[in-house]
């Protein structure tokens, strides 16, 4: 059985969720979804190499991804232990109350 | 219609609606747990393009590992979910535009003709050991560098986490 | 080297000479400046006899011997201007003029500035002038001219201002050069205008190819006009004549030299010079010979009512000026040549003896203070009378000849003109004669003065002597019109000896008034009343030039201040300076502090590269 979908609609999907990853960072104020829809990019951006690793039949693109999987594991760990300790410090995790800079 | 199509439109469909539950629920712990619901979705996604290994290595280290650290985290800070965050009109206006000025982007170069790649393609199946040869050949040091930047990254998160620096 | 080098930089030798060696020793640099002239009045009597004796060869109509010319500035193809010298009939004429009344004088100065502190300084300018005049009448091209023109009124300035330490002598000069420099302006223009058709200075080039440049009528009266504009700013014709009598400020001998024998007389020299570029056009010839009449009429009539032994004269020379800028509009410059050579001898006669006479009295100058000085200085006394009879054109001083000339021209082509020429030479008569018959006839008016006085040193007398001689013979056989234009005859018409008749009755007239010791003009103040009011105040043209000075000058003024407070200031650099803040200001309201403000910016910017990268 052949699909119909075709690259371009992965790429769409990928895209999409993108999108809504940027939108959250803007949006909301809470550090800790601002940090979950940064994750949601990396996860778009997976979800891109992979169609494209299928398509074009080559392995590099899932490699990658599995590279991208263990390094986004590392850079969660360490940026939560910064907010953490951003948390320990201003008792507050809203961005507007993070910022020491006079109008 | 085939299965794999109808399965490819379920779980895009719902992973993006959970997508944009993330970012609109008010209780961070409420917008975890909808991420890690578009984490098994994509890891779907994962299936229905060949990439098992992926799909498996996905739901064992995103949504196993790193969304249950966010968990713990979000507990640890307590964060009261009755605490109103004040909405900013003026941050929803500027997101939703700047990702909407993304998708129409989007909307135009995925509109114009693909250029497929001819060189290398062919012999990739997606087996497991066709992904993993290449890892421990041609991409060894890489694998061994992120080894080194993961036990790093540990030391750092040890060093943060102290109260005081002594 | 060509003799007519050293005419004309012999005086300009003496003058580095004097400010840069001899300036301690007053007499050496006197004696310099002297001998400089002496040496250029040497080499003209040379130069003229060669060219006389040539003359009268007859084979030699159009005498003109080839003067000597470098290349001087030379822009492309289309700027040419020499520096060479031109020796013809009339520079020569002129030539002998000027080194011969200026060597009289320079000799009349050693006595006359005698004792006085910045000797050097007199006798250096004074070469100043005389290489600066000497250069005018050499001239082959305008620029030339121009450039020596200036250099007159350089001159003119610094030794009208010589004793600058009096207000009134700085005020002059400067007075002087000003207004000068506003016939300058027309003057260049019209250079400028000529040149944008001819593309050429020199003279003699002009003339030739002036017919065939195709000029419109207008286009060429209004080049008359302009290059007639120069004329009326130096010989100082209205309305430009203003300077004149207060440039009486300076010395007598400046006064002689320069404001009645020579450098006022360069302007009629220049007209007579380019009399081809203004005789085409007769509306240029009538505006030229109106501006004479009026000129003549004018200062005759306030010369009537001066007090100012000097400016008696000075009004007298303006009233002569005008006859022979008359002349020329007329279409006669060999007359009005003639006129302007007599007119040097018998002026700086004038003049001179009014020295005599200053110092005599201690320096007093009010005629009104004089009196009954025939018996005390008689030299000067017989030679101003010779003097007066020759200016006012009585048979057979020079000024008979000259004068009748140009009447007779006038009643030929503009009797109107002959009309104010002939009422005109009546009141030159009257007023010399009031001058005459107040200062030196009847009694003393003011004892003191009169008990100190005493005749000059030959020094100065002799060159009274000399001028008058020449004031006698030099209007005789009517040898100069002929030397200059051997083509045009004498004409001597039986109306001469008629209008004889009114320098005699003006004499007649004063002499009624003023034969009798009269302590003042009141009597003709009294019958003449508000007009009497009128000319000693010189038709109050002076006011009327300082009013609107002002208010033009006041309203530009308010003008440009307006513009610089209101555009330059307040728009230009406030504006500058408020706007670069609030720029400032406005791009610093992006630097908030807040993350997700910074989230916004870099996630702008990434969707405008994408947009240039990848969707272009």
């Amino acid at each position: 059985m052949t699909s119909a979908i075709t690259l371009n609609d992965y790429l769409a999907i990928s895209g999409l969720l993108f999108a809504l990853g940027i939108a959250g960072v803007i949006i909301r104020r809470n550090v800790l979804v601002i940090y979950m829809a940064l994750e949601m990019n990396l996860n778009a951006a997976n979800l891109a190499l992979v169609a494209f690793s299928k398509f074009n039949k080559l392995p590099e693109g899932q490699i990658l991804v599995f590279f991208i999987i263990a390094i986004a594991a590392a850079e969660v760990a360490v940026g939560l232990a910064i907010i953490v300790a951003l948390f320990r410090r201003n008792q507050t995790v809203s961005v507007d109350d993070l910022k020491t800079m006079r109008l | 219609m085939n299965v794999h199509d109808i399965l490819f439109w379920v779980f895009s469909i719902v992973m993006l609606a959970c997508g944009a539950l993330v970012i609109f629920s008010r209780n961070p712990v409420t917008s975890a747990m909808f991420l890690i619901l578009l984490f098994f979705f994509m890891a779907g996604l994962f299936v229905l393009l060949e990439a098992f290994f992926l799909a498996a290595i996905q739901v064992l280290v995103y949504a196993g590992a790193v969304m249950v650290l966010f968990l713990f985290v979000i507990m640890l800070l307590n964060i009261k979910a009755s605490e109103r965050r004040k909405f900013n009109v003026l941050a929803v206006i500027g997101g939703l535009g700047v990702a909407v000025a993304f998708v129409w982007e989007l909307a135009v170069v995925l509109r114009r003709p693909v250029q497929s790649l001819t060189t290398g393609a062919g012999e990739f199946q997606g087996g497991l050991q066709d992904v993993v040869r290449p890892l421990f050949t041609k991409y060894m040091l890489p694998f061994e560098v992120t080894a080194l930047l993961l036990l790093v990254s540990m030391i750092g998160v040890v060093l943060l986490s102290k109260k005081d620096l002594r | 080297m060509n003799p007519v080098w050293t005419i004309l930089f012999a005086p300009l030798a003496a003058t580095v000479i004097i400010t840069v060696f001899t300036q301690r020793w007053k007499m050496l640099s006197a004696l310099v400046s002297v001998a400089a002239i002496l040496l250029s009045f040497a080499f003209t009597l040379g130069l003229f006899w060669a060219m006389y004796s040539l003359s009268k060869q007859p084979d030699h109509e159009v005498l003109s011997v080839p003067g000597p010319s470098i290349h001087w500035l030379v822009i492309g193809e289309v700027v040419r201007i020499d520096f060479g010298a031109i020796v013809d009939r009339l520079s020569i004429l002129m030539l002998l003029v000027v080194t011969g009344v200026g060597s009289a004088i320079h000799v009349y100065s050693l006595g006359y500035m005698k004792g006085d502190e910045g000797m050097s300084r007199y006798f250096a300018c004074l070469s100043l002038f005389t290489f600066s005049m000497l250069g005018i009448v050499l001239s082959t091209n305008f620029i030339q001219i121009f450039i020596f023109w200036e250099l007159v009124g350089v001159s003119s300035y610094l030794l009208i201002g010589y004793w600058f330490e009096k207000p009134s002598a700085a005020e002059a000069g400067k007075k002087a050069f000003l207004v000068n420099r506003i016939g300058d302006f027309g003057f260049m223009l019209g250079i400028l205008l000529l040149w944008g058709h001819a593309r050429t200075f020199d003279f003699v080039e002009l003339q030739k190819i002036l017919p065939t440049l195709g000029l419109s009528s207008g286009t060429l009266t209004l080049i008359g006009a302009l290059i007639f504009c120069g004329a009326v700013g130096k010989s100082a014709q209205f309305p430009l004549h203003v300077w004149l009598p207060d440039a009486m400020e300076g010395p007598t001998p400046v006064s002689a030299l320069m404001h009645a024998a020579t450098m006022v007389a360069a302007g009629v020299y220049m007209l007579c010079r380019v009399a081809w570029l203004v005789l085409p056009s007769p509306e240029a010839l009538l505006l030229i010979a109106w501006i004479g009449g009026v000129t003549a009429i004018m200062a005759a009539t306030i010369a009537v009512a001066q007090n100012d032994i000097k400016r008696i004269l000075a009004y007298s020379t303006l009233s002569q000026l005008g006859y022979m800028v008359m002349a020329v509009g007329l279409g006669g410059p060999t007359q009005a040549m003639f006129h302007l050579t007599t007119h040097a001898f018998f002026k700086a006669l004038l003049f001179l003896c009014a020295g005599s006479v200053i110092v005599a009295l201690h320096h007093e100058q009010d005629i009104w203070k004089m009196g009954g000085l025939w018996k005390k200085t008689p030299i000067t006394f017989i030679t101003f009378l010779i003097g007066t009879l020759a200016l006012a054109g009585v048979w057979p001083l020079a000024g008979f000849y000259s004068k009748d000339e140009i009447l007779l021209l006038a009643l030929k082509q503009n009797q109107p003109l002959f009309a104010i020429g002939v009422f005109t030479a009546g009141l030159t008569a009257f007023y010399m004669g009031r001058e005459l018959f107040v200062v030196f006839c009847g009694q003393p008016r003011d004892h003191h003065a009169y008990e100190h006085a005493h005749e000059s040193p030959a020094v100065m007398t002799g060159p009274l002597v000399l001028l008058a001689i020449f004031s006698i013979i030099a209007g005789w056989a009517g040898e100069v019109p002929h030397f200059l234009d051997p083509h045009e005859e004498v004409v001597h018409s039986n109306l001469g000896y008629l209008l004889l008749l009114v320098p005699v009755a003006g004499f007649v007239l004063s002499a009624a008034i003023y034969w009798k010791p009269v302590p003042s003009d009141a009597p003709m103040q009294a019958s003449l009343g508000g007009g009497w009011t009128l000319i000693q105040n010189k038709y109050y043209i002076d006011e009327i030039y300082l009013w609107i000075v002002k208010y033009v000058q006041g309203t530009i003024a308010a003008i440009c201040e307006w513009f610089d407070i209101w555009i330059l200031q307040r728009l230009g650099i406030g504006g500058l300076s408020v706007g670069t803040g609030l720029l400032g200001r406005t791009v610093r309201l992006l630097q908030t502090g807040s993350i997700s403000d910074y989230a916004f910016f870099f996630s702008i910017g990434v969707t405008v590269i994408i947009y240039y990268v990848v969707v272009k």
